[in-house]
């Protein structure tokens, strides 16, 4: 288990105070002028060192994505934007670095907008989030107030911190969607390239990066890159924050390494499995765009990028979906392509008819009510979606039902078997091709 | 996508005006953006309207809001039939969402929506006394603590048909409510078994600037050295960066960039390595 010396988000559930004066005891702002000192490229080169992966769900290294930034400004101002939009069913971490640690997130802005030539950050925030939000300008207030952010700071580097809300489109997770929602119009993703580092906010090279990412810039910039680095894995370094949900005893959100396994994961923080090992029938390890892993594969599994992909699934966001052996999985698969049906932005076409035809066939065959043909129609429309569309949603769509098919399918065809062996007044229906 | 439309004609009122408490508050919302870029503000504005309105957004209110902010109408249309937290027709008094997505519909929101069905009627409809109206919305981002809901701005978690129905009694009789974990939880920390985060250390302050150790041993040793470095690696990844595209290229509808609150800064002082003090030992 990650020794408490080593966990960042000291305040995670908020059991002390979230104010400036507590976090400065908890470490935030401690020689922040010290670390701009040592100039932009030592602190992209010790992000890199870190090897940091982002920790919004693509897992894209960060100190990479900072030194994409043009180094010198060509006239437009540069831009840094926090995606705090946060809304991949199953995660909920951000939220809890908002309310209770948010001055770690307004740390990491100022060094990771020093880092990108920026002077100015937007932290964009769902709209549901309404305590988060007033949590997180309170704590910008007090920023302001001491004179740790603004015009002229005590830090010698002129910064200005907004935050924005936006009113419930999980699209607006994906970065180009979300600037093109704070310019103050409907979130649909852009065509890339142009990429945001050269054309983001109004214009301007701009990097979006999750909350988690930036909120960690200054405890690993303090303690050293390879500090950061010693933790986890190879490829897979530092802490993660693990948000566990759905059947285990306590559901929580923990720090910890990544690489833990599975298993110990749920036994040291979550009170076990609800029914003992036994009764696990699957998890979603990564946020529900990610296929599901069944009990076997993931029990003992390292929860970290590389061994979830390795199992055709994926880390994510880390929000990890326990589900026990009551749990009806095409039901609740059902239920997560309603949800992309419901959050498709309608911008291209594989998407946003795709979506609500395979939420349509699922929902038959979570009764049983369809064709054993229509398995391998619905996998075929699944490839067809996946990959032909702007934004990685049309994928996220995709993949939980592959998943399902993949490990699952045998509960399919029993459903099918079982409904069709009663007689029906209707006659079973048949998606059309 | 979902299918979202305007209230009919004769729900909507007949005309629309921030407060003036509201309209000053407006007004700081436009100046986060750059000039030139106030149309930023169009969902903060929406949502207050919205909020003002009791809860609902009328089409006079989309109007006004985008009169203000100098957009054409039905670009302000299209932004509030996008996002789904604007409700386009009226709700109640408590407007009850329910978080529907899976971790909270493996954790019993199945049976909040029942209960919610069987008490309130089916979802969209405000109850007759005008206190409630409830609807299924997608994951709320409160997993840790499903399944949950949210009434009105405030969540509530860890719920059960039965806390949910005293909460609703208890909100309708206008008594307090106690929000976020309805079980006793402070957050989203296991609950009544928090196993980490114990050492006191990390709170008291004690453990400030220890990281600073570092610095000393390493600064004394490299300073000469990494100075030269540093520029070095300045000047060759500077050649490998070619000038970013002209800020208009292959957007018609952009004006030009405008200047970034901090802009006059940045055109004075750019961050450069070269220009920021050289490495030192102490801050």
């Amino acid at each position: 288990m990650l020794a408490d010396q080593d966990r960042i988000f000291t305040n995670l559930y908020g059991l002390h105070s979230p104010g400036l004066e507590a976090a400065k005891k908890r470490g935030a702002w401690d020689g922040t002028q010290f670390l701009l000192q040592q100039g932009r490229d030592w602190i992209i080169e010790e992000m890199k060192k870190s090897g940091l992966r982002g920790r919004g769900g693509a897992g894209f290294p960060t100190g990479l994505k900072w030194s994409f930034m043009p180094k010198k400004s060509d006239g437009r101002p540069h831009y840094l934007v926090v995606n705090a939009d946060e809304s991949e069913p199953g995660t909920c971490k951000d939220r809890e670095i908002m309310r209770h640690d948010p001055h770690l997130l307004i740390e990491g802005c100022m060094l990771a907008c020093f880092a990108m030539g920026a002077h100015a950050c937007y932290i964009y925030i769902r709209g549901e989030y309404v305590a988060e939000k007033h949590a997180l300008q309170r704590a910008v207030d007090e920023a302001y107030a001491a004179r740790l952010v603004g015009e002229s700071n005590v830090h010698d580097y002129p910064f200005d911190i907004y935050v924005h809300h936006g009113a419930g489109a999980y699209i607006c997770g994906e970065e180009t969607a979300l600037i093109e929602s704070l310019e103050g119009k409907k979130g649909m993703p852009r065509l890339k390239p142009p990429f945001p580092a050269n054309m983001g906010l109004y214009g301007c090279p701009t990097t979006v990066n999750n909350v988690e990412s930036i909120a960690v810039a200054g405890t690993i910039l303090r303690r050293g890159g390879a500090w950061f680095a010693g933790l986890g894995r190879p490829g897979n370094t530092g802490t993660k924050l693990f948000c566990i949900s759905g059947h285990v005893n306590k559901p929580c959100n923990v720090e910890e390494e990544l690489g833990i396994t599975f298993r110990e994961l749920i036994d040291k923080h979550c009170g076990g499995m609800r029914g003992g090992w036994d009764n696990l029938l699957c998890s979603i390890p990564g946020g529900s765009s990610v296929p599901l892993v069944p009990a076997a594969e993931i029990i003992d599994a390292p929860m970290d990028f590389d061994t979830l992909k390795n199992l055709k699934s994926g880390l994510g966001t880390a929000a990890v979906m326990v589900f026990d052996k009551s749990t009806d999985m095409v039901a609740t698969i059902a239920r997560i392509a309603y949800f992309y049906k419901h959050e498709s932005c309608g911008q291209c076409t594989p998407c946003r008819e795709g979506t609500g035809w395979m939420w349509r066939v699922m929902l038959r065959m979570a009764e049983g009510r369809a064709q054993k043909r229509e398995i391998d129609m619905l996998l075929d429309v699944t490839k067809q979606i996946e990959g032909h569309t702007i934004c990685a949603l049309g994928d996220a769509a995709a993949w939980p039902i592959q998943g399902l098919i993949r490990h699952f399918r045998p509960e399919i065809e029993k459903r099918i078997d079982r409904y069709s062996a009663n007689p029906h007044p209707t006659p079973v229906p048949m998606a059309a091709e | 996508m979902a299918n979202r439309r305007l209230a009919p004609v004769s729900e909507q009122p007949e005309s629309f005006a921030f407060t003036p408490e509201n309209a000053e508050w407006a007004k700081g919302q436009i100046a986060k953006y750059p000039e030139g870029r106030q149309a930023s503000a169009v969902i903060p504005l929406l949502w207050k309207a919205q909020e003002q309105n009791g809860g609902w957004l009328p089409q006079k209110a989309i109007e006004a809001v985008a009169d203000q902010l100098g957009m054409p109408h039905i670009r302000v249309l299209e932004v509030a039939t996008f996002y789904t937290m604007f409700a386009l027709e009226p709700v109640g008094r408590y407007w009850i969402q329910v978080c529907g997505t899976a971790p909270c519909d493996v954790c019993g929101a199945r049976e909040l929506k029942q209960y919610l069905h069987d008490r309130l009627g089916p979802s969209g409809h405000v109850s007759p006394d005008g206190n409630f109206s409830w609807l299924e919305v997608e994951c709320l981002g409160a997993c840790c603590n499903a399944p949950m809901a949210q009434i009105n701005h405030d969540y509530f978690e860890d719920l059960t048909p039965e806390s949910l129905g005293k909460l609703m009694d208890d909100l309708a009789a206008g008594r307090p409510v106690k929000t976020g974990s309805q079980i006793g939880r402070v957050s989203s920390e296991p609950k009544d078994a928090v196993t980490t985060l114990q050492d006191e250390t990390l709170f008291d302050g004690s453990r400030v600037g220890a990281w600073r150790k570092r610095f000393e041993e390493q600064g004394l040793k490299e300073q000469g050295a990494d100075a030269t470095g540093e520029k070095a690696r300045t000047e060759a990844s500077a050649a490998e960066n070619p000038k970013a595209a002209r800020p208009d290229a292959g957007r018609a509808t952009e004006t030009k960039a405008a200047a970034a609150p901090a802009q006059n800064a940045a055109d004075g002082k750019p961050a450069d390595t070269k220009d920021a003090p050289a490495p030192t030992a102490k801050s």
